[in-house]
């Protein structure tokens, strides 16, 4: 077990150089000069000329790279010209809001994903099984930030019941906080609770078939009993996955949230940034979203030998 | 092949259902056989149907449309729906209706863009790194590491770098999409490679050339399609997303995440400059995914109860 662990987290480092790798192309994969298209046409050459050797735009690319990478690994992503700062500051300021949106949206995930799959397996081919997957087609089918709007209308708008955007920090006013994030932790949780029950739904069908489930009815248990007690631990496992794997979704559909919302957090920096093209704070953002991404997920793997003893890594 | 006779009581509950029709000769053997399955699905049907009625709408865009979706007209200013302007008109004076049905166009031809190239160039690269193992571990690296991005952020980031346009839209999402498509023909070719069809052929000195496209190719098609169908609609919605966002096409052309963005703006005043567009937006999508599930029933025997 501890061989497991220690190999994958050995693995962490090529993928975050992969990672890293790409995001930093990105800047060179511009057509013209990156200093250039920061400062906009009206810049003077002087001025693009310092820009370039204060990003080190004037170094080899290898020593480029490895001076970036190797600041990323200290979380150190630079310097933002336009916000005046170094991009972990501003990145720094903004975590909170996205965290707890992505934690908040990923427990509406679980508490209407899993629900929903066990009553479309228990009830299936009934009307509440269809009614069910069909709101799950549609959860993937609605962007999220079209879902925002629709909310946005119905509930703010039109009855007033809820703001239609802001954030406030919850150590000043958790009853206001709670309220500001309610429509977009659902708004970001939806689509990934749809994903969720699909899958349940269709773990648990292929759990019920087992033979430990036909010999706990047949021992007289309660088919509450059964459904509860063997068949859900046992289809719970697949979804672990699915749930490691829409962190990512949920990180990456955070900024079009947070935008529909205006919330503060990482996800609008990076919108922010892109009519300003700025370069370091895109790149610093993406990289630690990713980076935060491949760890959770990592998480996920570990936790998965802990809680099903059936999966047995070798040391192969 | 030689086909097969169905049995019997297939063969006559299909009698039943088609009346003896052309769909009633295709038997379970047959190639054609998902056609027939596609056909009986109710939800396949109409999915298609509403999917066929969108694509042909914005190919005859410009017959519909009552007005020209560019055309800004003050005194028009944001006039809820009615008859003359059915969705009503934005801030602008624009024809709402007008602007819904030149939007698919961008919608549908960047979805269709996207899954063809992305198609390809997973293909390729998916059959190269499962057929030959010594290619393997750098393509496949690579996809893993394009993959653990959230997508829509890897789409910002390379919109950033490479400036607004439909063009640069495609290449963006061709890069974000192309790492599933290749994981999963990866997948397909490493377990045809093994099967003896392919062996023989490489006994009596087949090219490996043909023998990727007249053996594996054929045979990894079908997860492929299903793939394909479900890779159009999240690039319809990430094209959308990204508009919306402001890192997408130009802000001037009607598209449907454009649309939304200006929809949002008005929130507070008006509720049809954002319901139409998302509404088209999202039964292009909705019929896109339903058809893909049907294919994946259809094509695939081993999935049906799912």
């Amino acid at each position: 077990m501890t061989a497991y662990i220690v190999r994958r987290l050995v693995m962490l480092i090529p993928v975050l150089l992969i990672v890293g790798t790409i995001v930093f192309s990105l800047m060179h994969i511009t057509p013209g000069d990156p200093a250039a298209v920061m400062l906009g046409q009206s810049a003077k050459p002087e001025q693009i000329e310092q820009l370039r050797d204060q990003m080190g735009l004037n170094e080899p690319l290898p020593k480029q790279f490895i001076e970036w990478f190797g600041g990323v690994l200290h979380l150190d992503f630079g310097e933002s010209i336009f916000l005046g700062m170094p991009v972990t500051e501003a990145i720094k300021d903004r975590v909170e809001p996205t965290l707890l949106l992505t934690i908040y949206a990923l427990f509406i995930q679980i508490s209407i994903g899993i629900p929903a799959g066990i009553i479309a397996a228990v009830r299936r081919g009934k009307f509440i099984d269809r009614f069910l997957m069909i709101f799950s087609v549609s959860g993937a089918a609605i962007p999220t930030f079209f879902l925002g709007i629709l909310l946005i209308l119905f509930f703010s708008v039109n009855r007033r019941w809820l703001p239609s955007g802001g954030y406030v920090p919850i150590q000043e006013d958790p009853v206001a906080h709670f309220k500001a994030m309610l429509l977009p932790a659902f708004t970001l949780g939806f689509a990934s609770a749809g994903l969720l029950a699909r899958l349940v739904r269709s773990t648990m069908l292929d759990v019920m078939r087992e033979d430990y489930i036909r010999t706990a009815f047949a021992k007289g248990s309660s088919e509450r009993n059964v459904i509860l007690r063997h068949a859900l631990r046992n289809a719970l496992i697949p979804a672990i996955t699915i749930i490691g794997a829409s962190v990512g979704a949920l990180l990456g559909g955070a900024t079009v949230t947070e935008t529909v919302f205006t919330i503060p957090g990482m996800g609008r920096l990076v919108v922010q940034s892109i009519g300003r093209r700025d370069f370091p704070v895109i790149q610093g953002t993406v990289m630690f979203i990713a980076g935060t991404y491949v760890i959770v997920n990592l998480f996920v793997d570990i936790l998965y030998v802990f809680i099903d003893p059936r999966v047995r890594y070798g040391d192969s | 092949m030689a086909t097969v006779k169905a049995t019997p009581s297939l063969a006559a509950e299909t009698e039943k259902r088609d009346g003896g029709g052309v769909l009633s000769r295709i038997g379970p053997t047959s190639r054609w056989y998902w056609v027939r399955k596609l056909l009986e699905n109710p939800m396949a049907v109409v999915s298609g149907t509403i999917l066929l009625l969108l694509v042909l709408s914005a190919i005859f865009a410009p017959l519909l449309a009552p007005a020209d979706p560019t055309f800004l007209d003050p005194v028009k200013r944001l006039l809820p729906p009615s008859r003359s302007a059915w969705m009503g008109t934005d801030d602008v004076g624009r024809d709402i209706y007008s602007r819904v049905l030149y939007g698919g166009r961008v919608s549908i031809m960047i979805g269709v863009v996207v899954m063809l190239a992305s198609a390809f160039l997973g293909t390729l690269l998916g059959m190269i790194s499962g057929y030959y193992s010594s290619f393997d571990t750098v393509i496949m690296r690579t996809m893993d590491g394009l993959m653990a991005f959230p997508s829509i952020l890897l789409a910002i980031a390379i919109m950033v770098a490479l400036g607004s346009g439909a063009a640069n839209v495609c290449l963006a999402l061709v890069i974000v999409y192309t790492p599933a498509i290749a994981r999963l023909v990866r997948s397909s070719t490493l377990v045809l490679k093994q099967q003896q069809y392919v062996e023989s052929a490489r006994s009596i000195g087949l090219r490996d050339r043909d023998i990727l496209r007249r053996y594996i190719f054929p045979n990894a098609l079908s997860p492929l399609i299903v793939q394909c169908t479900f890779v159009s609609a999240f690039a319809i919605i990430a094209e959308a997303s990204l508009s919306f966002l402001g890192a997408g096409v130009n802000p001037e052309t009607p598209t449907w995440g454009n649309m939304l963005r200006d929809g949002q703006r008005l929130i507070q005043r008006a509720w049809w400059p954002a319901i139409f567009p998302g509404t088209a937006l999202v039964l292009l999508v909705l019929s896109l995914n339903l058809l893909g599930d049907a294919l994946r029933d259809a094509l695939d025997p081993r999935g049906r109860d799912r």
